[in-house]
């Protein structure tokens, strides 16, 4: 099915430049102000230009793939799936991208962080256009996180805003939880399946389809799909998203990210699709989140929420209608994703420009801006017809195509075809009311003296609508290369699509005047609507987003009480819990195991020199033991430390009896610096109580240790290793200090690590004793007798 | 501690145990020793140094930061094993060569290049927590 791509360089180089434009955003801007945008939009320009190359193929039914190895040990590759549906995104992220940028341009105009925020935009763009056009799972999922971040970066850009820090952060922990959420999906997939690519998917629906894991697999992608695609009850994110400039909101979240969910069902569809549990799921968010969205866009005055729930309610419809999958529902889901991105797109800058001019979003304090802004009502009215679904716009085949599929069905179907509706006439009032209504009737006074806009700002919109417009009128066209193909890649199957603008009567068109009719009827009643939705709304007072908040608050709480239990910031509960696992390590093995050693035989001969060497090191733990202070039990340790020197050094390994007496020497040395630095009493006054579970607890550790001693020298000693390295040290290593070797030259590269660690540990110490003030009252903290030592002995000032 | 003695003998001592310390670090590859316990051996000596006449007398008998030292050998260690990958071999490969100075054959390799720097890590690592340490006590 698919073919290769011809041209590869040049479209990988249309993914790339994208990311080019965020590079280059912040000096062109440096070098030209505000308007860079017209140089900069040359770039997504390019990338358009580069990506209709394969408009052709493509209608012709074509997918292309191409591609290059990106990790081969993991079997990961870097390709791209060129189809109807992929290239119609493609062209929709670059085209429009192209416009928000001009619009950008002119509505930061003079902003001083301007090119911070087209950089952002492109690198938004540059994520966006890679995951529609990605074909394999892994760099799916890369864009798609990639898109998060770059969201989270445009939301957040008037950061010293709390609401607009608190929006950015809930839509990347929303859309960043559904993107793993996604990624254990198509890892899912990839389990069930064996492939790892979109194109070799195409061929294992049955597969898929058939498996115990499908319904798994399925609720983990739509966990992805509908964070991103602001699916009731994750759709929290999107209306706070408006915290975003304008040119953000037209862009990310109306014609593309949001998008990127229904992309991703639209994908899925030949695949996961037609099943009962993908019928069911998806037209009941998809219907839940059409009515809620455009119930609570009426409720709202503010002209980007109204748009943003009105999306919400879109991204429902869109849901919906692919979860249907009937040929008509794929067909009216294509046309209206297509008329969605234009029109709403279109209404976010309009929205935005009586922003910029009039100084108020406030639907309430607008009206008769049509004679100040005549190029902006043509751009707003325009997109508010195709909103509703009225001749010539788009919006009215895609209207046609959604009744079509869902006249003549079952109760299921009905009542989702009311739903639909109601949902329609609400949206096409909203349109009317952002699209129309600021500009119509008697003046109103605005806090700033409306007048149109410069160029930069008017030209995105005006063009997105002539083109709402234009695509209607020559449908033919608009078929055969764009609708046609992306229906045909959803379906799975080619999928011609023919509706025109000629009226064709029947049952669909019927609904399509009750809707409209419906629609007049609530624009002109909407203020009252509006109260009768807020009033049961602010009653009821708890809505998810409110529940986000307690859920982080819930988070944070579980978190810190957590880390409060478990880093209670005593040294002693530490070693205490540490050599408690070690013990347990060392004991609970050979004991599960049933693999106690036999009891060591101890020879008859011992030269009298060695038993006395064995006498000092018990002396010396004897004296550790019942030594009257801790200096002096540091000290005794030494001695038993040497006293072990000296066995290493009769048994044959001067190396390590060597490195022993200077390790021995150096820990005295440094363990009596610390007790003096640390403030402790001189002796240890632990009462019985304390001092027997620890004494019992080193026991049991050093029985252990005793243990795999005994267990590990009693197995028969393979000699291959020794062998290797007497053998070898000195021909290939030119040494015959076989410790040596191993340290410099065959493991030399351990010793690189190591002794990068004992550069970090020295860093480390001294970081951690030159933090002044109050250090000596810290360390004190962890001593369980400081309470008692701080009374008798006061610390004494000292000097740095 | 800072008895008259100790004091005496000290400078003799420390320079002593750090000559020493150099000799085992060189001889360490053929006979017991290396870079690791010579540069045990030499924090020993500073050691004594410190405890006989102050760690700010110790700072200024070594010049450099210990930890500047400990860098130097990182970087050394580092170096020894790049070495190898300029001349087309792994990384850390060991690589010699046997000039000749005034008729006495002197080994010379990456390898002992390596162990130079594992010596002075141990030496600025380990001379530093000792320093630290001993800076504000009264040992």
């Amino acid at each position: 099915m698919a073919d290769a791509l011809t041209g590869t360089g040049l479209t990988m180089l249309a993914l790339l430049l994208p990311f080019v434009g965020a590079l280059l955003a912040p000096l062109a801007v440096r070098a030209f102000g505000g308007a860079a945008a017209w140089v900069l939009a040359l770039l997504p320009l390019g990338a358009f230009a580069i990506l209709s190359r394969h408009l052709g193929a493509v209608s012709e039914g074509q997918a292309l793939t191409a591609g290059f190895d990106w990790i081969p040990s993991l079997g990961v590759r870097f390709s791209i799936l060129i189809d109807g549906l992929s290239l119609t995104f493609a062209l929709l992220v670059t085209g429009i991208g192209a416009l928000i940028v001009l619009y950008a341009g002119g509505y930061l105009k003079g902003h001083p962080h301007l090119g911070r925020f087209l950089s952002f935009l492109f690198l938004f763009m540059g994520a966006m256009l890679g995951l529609v056009l990605s074909d394999s799972f892994l760099m799916l999922f890369v864009y798609w996180e990639l898109t998060s971040i770059a969201s989270f970066l445009l939301i957040g850009f008037d950061h010293t805003r709390t609401a607009a820090r608190r929006a950015a952060l809930q839509a990347l922990v929303v859309t960043g939880a559904g993107g793993l959420l996604l990624l254990a999906g198509l890892l899912v997939i990839q389990a069930i399946t064996g492939v790892s690519e979109l194109s070799a998917l195409a061929a294992m629906g049955s597969v898929l389809r058939d498996s115990p894991l499908y319904l798994a697999a399925l609720l983990l992608v739509l966990g992805g799909a509908f964070t991103k695609s602001a699916q009731f009850p994750f759709h929290v994110w999107l209306p706070n998203a408006m915290e975003a400039p304008t040119p953000v909101s037209a862009y990310l979240h109306s014609a593309t990210m949001v998008k990127a969910g229904v992309y991703l069902l639209m994908r899925l569809n030949p695949v996961m699709g037609q099943t009962p549990e993908w019928q069911m799921l998806l037209p009941l968010f998809g219907g839940v989140t059409l009515l809620a969205g455009a119930l609570m866009a009426l409720a709202e005055t503010d002209l980007k929420r109204m748009l943003a729930y009105t999306t919400m309610a879109s991204l429902g419809l869109l849901v919906l209608l692919t979860g249907l999958g009937t040929p008509h529902a794929v067909e009216a889901a294509v046309l209206y994703l297509v008329a969605h991105s234009l029109f709403k797109g279109t209404l976010f800058m309009v929205a935005g420009i009586i922003d910029h001019e009039a100084g108020t979003r406030d639907v309430t304090r607008l009206g008769g801006l049509g004679r100040a802004m005549p190029i902006t009502f043509v751009a707003g009215g325009l997109a508010a017809l195709s909103m509703m679904g009225l001749p010539p716009a788009f919006g009215f085949l895609a209207k046609e195509k959604t009744y079509y599929a869902l006249t003549g069905g079952g109760l299921f179907v009905t009542i989702l075809l009311v739903v639909v509706i109601i949902g329609n006439a609400l949206m096409g009032a909203v349109g009317l009311l952002v699209g129309v209504r600021p500009f119509i009737g008697a003046p109103v006074k605005t806090p700033k003296h409306a007048h149109e806009g410069p160029p930069l700002l008017w030209l995105g919109p005006l063009l997105l609508a002539v083109k709402g417009v234009a695509i209607a009128i020559a449908a033919a066209v608009t078929h055969q290369m764009m609708t046609t193909p992306m229906a045909s890649a959803v379906a799975g199957e080619a999928r011609p699509v023919t509706i025109s603008l000629l009226p064709h009567l029947g049952l669909p068109l019927l609904l399509s005047l009750v809707t409209v009719a419906l629609a007049i009827a609530m624009f002109l009643t909407a203020t009252r609507l509006r109260a009768a939705i807020t009033s049961p709304m602010d009653a009821l007072g708890w809505g998810p987003d409110r529940g986000f908040d307690q859920m982080i608050a819930g988070v944070l709480r579980f978190a810190s009480a957590l880390t409060r239990r478990l880093q209670p910031g005593r040294l002693d509960a530490y070693m205490t819990a540490g050599f408690v696992l070690l013990a347990a390590l060392l004991l609970l093995t050979p004991a599960l195991n049933g693999e106690w050693p036999n009891a060591p035989v101890f020879p008859a001969d011992i030269p009298w020199d060695e038993l006395a060497i064995f006498a000092i090191a018990l002396c010396g733990l004897i004296a550790v033991v019942l030594a009257p202070n801790r200096l002096t039990a540091i000290v005794s340790l030494g001695i038993q430390g040497f006293a072990v020197a000296v066995i290493f050094l009769l048994y044959g390994a001067p190396d390590l009896a060597f490195t022993q007496f200077m390790i021995e020497t150096l820990s005295v040395v440094i363990l009596a610096l610390v007790m003096t630095r640390l403030d402790l009493s001189p002796s240890d006054h632990r009462p019985l109580r304390q001092l027997l579970p620890d004494a019992a607890l080193a026991g049991l550790v050093g029985f252990g240790f005793t243990i795999v001693l005994l267990k590990v020298t009693s197995v028969p000693f393979d000699p291959a290793l020794s062998t290797f390295f007497a053998q070898f040290s000195k021909t290939i290593a030119h040494g015959a200090n076989i410790v040596n070797v191993i340290i410099v030259d065959f493991r030399g590269t351990d010793t690189l690590g190591e002794i990068a660690v004992v550069m970090a540990t020295g860093l480390a110490v001294l970081a951690l004793l030159r933090l002044r003030g109050g250090s000596e009252r810290r360390l004190a903290d962890n001593d369980p007798d400081a309470a008692e030592a701080v009374e008798t002995a006061p610390l004494q000032g000292r000097g740095v | 501690m800072s008895t008259l003695i100790f004091r005496t003998v000290a400078p003799f001592l420390t320079a002593l145990m750090l000559l020493f310390s150099v000799f085992v670090l060189l001889r360490g590859h053929n006979e017991p020793g290396g870079g690791f316990i010579g540069g045990l051996i030499a924090v020993s000596a500073l050691a004594i140094y410190g405890i006989a006449f102050g760690v700010a007398a110790m700072r200024r008998a070594i010049v450099l930061h210990p930890l500047t030292i400990a860098g130097i050998g990182l970087v050394a260690s580092t170096l020894a094993g790049l070495v190898s990958l300029a001349a087309g071999v792994p990384f850390m490969t060991g690589l010699w060569i046997e000039p000749s100075f005034a008729g006495v054959t002197v080994p010379l390799s990456t390898v002992t290049l390596f162990d130079i720097g594992v010596y002075l890590v141990v030496i600025g690592g380990i001379g530093s927590i000792a320093m630290t340490l001993e800076e504000e006590g009264d040992l």
